[in-house]
């Protein structure tokens, strides 16, 4: 069964006058795990907040498990490039991961114990039980990160969103990262968006390269010639045909060939 | 006896004006709407102006007033172009000079025009206090029962959105909260001074904790410590009961904020 999970018909989207999104179309269906690369400044952003139901498109359609996404976004479990809030907000991991049901629970509820075990299930699911008493501001950027994931899993989503999420996760820890979205992917759908080409090429099984079109490829194959086309510069292409555990062990090789590449 | 006598009424409003600030100030310092919250006080000015014209209590101008530009700049700040800061910045000024041309148009004298502007807490009146209480007993019972909500949206607004909570309502009711707060404040320190309290006593008790909740309470006792003080003080050297008790908080906070500055630092 693959029931679509995502669809987006040519969708535009101006941004303060600017053309962000030009024709895109993409569907995302249960067992995918999607990755979309893109230079910054290409749309990336504005792609998932149409996906969020945070923008509205110009022209085109977009449709989260066949509803507007306003309906059905608490769905999606998404994880934010870096949140906006300040280290020293009062508050702790537990209870940063129990916002994430607080549009499931409903107006006026407190959270319940079925809020609290699905809490308990998710920081143990990203290894960070141990501090769910800590102020989520004191703990490292890969923590945090691992945080937010919780956060989003605790909604028990369809499909979970990544925007960025290598940026603030130091190398060494990105190995467990992925351990974690290998895990997550047997269960559900997965978009993974960011500049980084060996971030998003080490576990996706799609790729989708953004520079205000989409280019949507449907396996994990592109074309040097392709990915030029989006960069718009020379690209050298690393990722694809290795398997994930060699790939793993030369983390950091691959990470400056990439830098390399795009530069 | 005498002095508790003629002290009680302030002590109690002092008291019943720190639960207000304390609990609503929470918010406005972690989720940095201390702009727009003061936007909303000088805007309600308006209110008093328009109390004065209409020959009606001018705090029950206010009342509505804040309430309206609370609803006003929250939706403006949001669904226009404009950008947030712009937006306060002008209804702020339309809601004073709204309620200076009021008071310039009721005929004869404005009585108690500065204590509306800079409080006079000694003066206080039995019923103004029943509409602290009021308005009290209001926010808290607004805070319990979006607790979990308004803490969601304070800390990520974008997720709790994406969430399914209808976050832009919620943040109109966090502001027409301000809107009530800065009511029970008036008598206390005026329009103008409103914001201090609205943020010194819970700057203060975040210095301390980690728990919001804790941050809550820690903030109505400091704002209990402060008005307490300034009143005290006000009353022993004859000074304007507003002001002092600002600066009594003021000075409270900077010493302690220095002081845990160094020894953080040695």
């Amino acid at each position: 069964m693959t029931e679509e999970i995502i669809k987006l018909e040519d969708v535009w989207v101006y941004y303060d006058g600017v053309l962000a999104l030009e024709a895109v179309s993409l569907s995302i269906k249960q067992q995918d795990f999607l990755g979309i690369i893109g230079p910054n400044g290409g749309g990336k952003t504005t792609l998932l907040k149409v996906i969020l139901g945070l923008l509205k498109p110009n022209r085109g359609k977009v449709t989260l498990l066949g509803n507007p996404p306003e309906k059905t976004r608490k769905f999606i479990g998404y994880v934010p490039q870096h949140s906006l809030f300040e280290r020293d907000f009062p508050i702790s991991v537990w209870e940063v991961v129990l916002t994430g049901r607080s549009g499931q629970r409903g107006m006026f509820r407190q959270y319940v114990r079925e809020d609290k075990e699905l809490a308990h299930e998710v920081l143990k699911e990203v290894g960070m039980i141990d501090f769910k008493d800590r102020q989520i501001g004191k703990l490292s950027g890969g923590e945090q990160q691992r945080i937010f994931i919780a956060r989003a899993l605790v909604t028990e989503p369809k499909i979970l969103l990544l925007d960025e999420p290598t940026a603030s996760v130091d190398t060494s820890m990105q190995a467990e990262f992925y351990d974690i979205l290998e895990r997550l992917k047997q269960r559900m759908a997965i978009v993974l968006v960011s500049h980084d080409i060996g971030a998003v090429s080490t576990c996706v099984n799609k790729i989708a390269c953004l520079n205000r079109r989409l280019f949507y490829h449907g396996s994990k194959e592109i074309s040097p010639e392709e990915l030029e086309a989006v960069y718009q510069c020379p690209v050298d292409l690393i990722a694809h045909g290795i398997p994930h555990r060699v790939l793993r062990e030369h983390h950091i090789e691959i990470k400056n060939k990439n830098a390399k590449g795009k530069s | 006896m005498d002095l508790l006598e003629i002290l009680k009424n302030p002590i109690i409003a002092g008291i019943l004006a720190s639960i207000a600030c304390g609990i609503v100030g929470a918010y406005v310092v972690v989720k940095r709407i201390v702009f727009i919250s003061g936007g909303i006080s000088h805007a309600s000015f308006g209110g008093i102006g328009l109390g004065y014209f209409l020959g009606i209590d001018p705090i029950l101008g206010a009342l509505v007033f804040s309430l309206v530009s609370a609803v006003t700049m929250g939706m403006v700040s949001r669904r226009t172009r404009l950008s947030e800061d712009t937006a306060i910045g002008i209804l702020w000024a339309i809601g004073m000079a709204i309620g200076i041309l009021f008071v310039y148009l009721t005929p004869g004298y404005a009585p108690d025009l500065m204590s509306y502007l800079f409080g006079d807490i000694l003066f206080v009146s039995s019923q103004e206090m029943i509409l602290m209480l009021i308005l009290d007993i209001i926010i808290g019972l607004v805070v319990f029962l979006l607790y979990k909500e308004l803490l969601a949206i304070s800390f990520d607004e974008e997720f709790s959105t994406v969430a399914g909570l209808p976050t832009e309502r919620l943040y109109l009711i966090l502001l027409c909260l301000v809107a009530l707060t800065v009511v029970v404040l008036i008598r206390v320190v005026g329009i103008i001074l409103v914001i201090a309290l609205l943020t010194i006593p819970a700057a203060m008790a975040r210095q301390f904790t980690h728990s919001f909740k804790k941050m809550m309470l820690l903030s109505v006792l400091w704002g209990i410590v402060f008005t307490q003080c300034g009143l005290w003080l006000s009353y022993l050297l004859d000074w304007p009961s507003g002001a002092t008790i600002i600066l009594v908080a003021g000075i409270l906070f900077l010493a302690s904020f220095f002081a845990l500055q160094r020894r953080r630092h040695v």
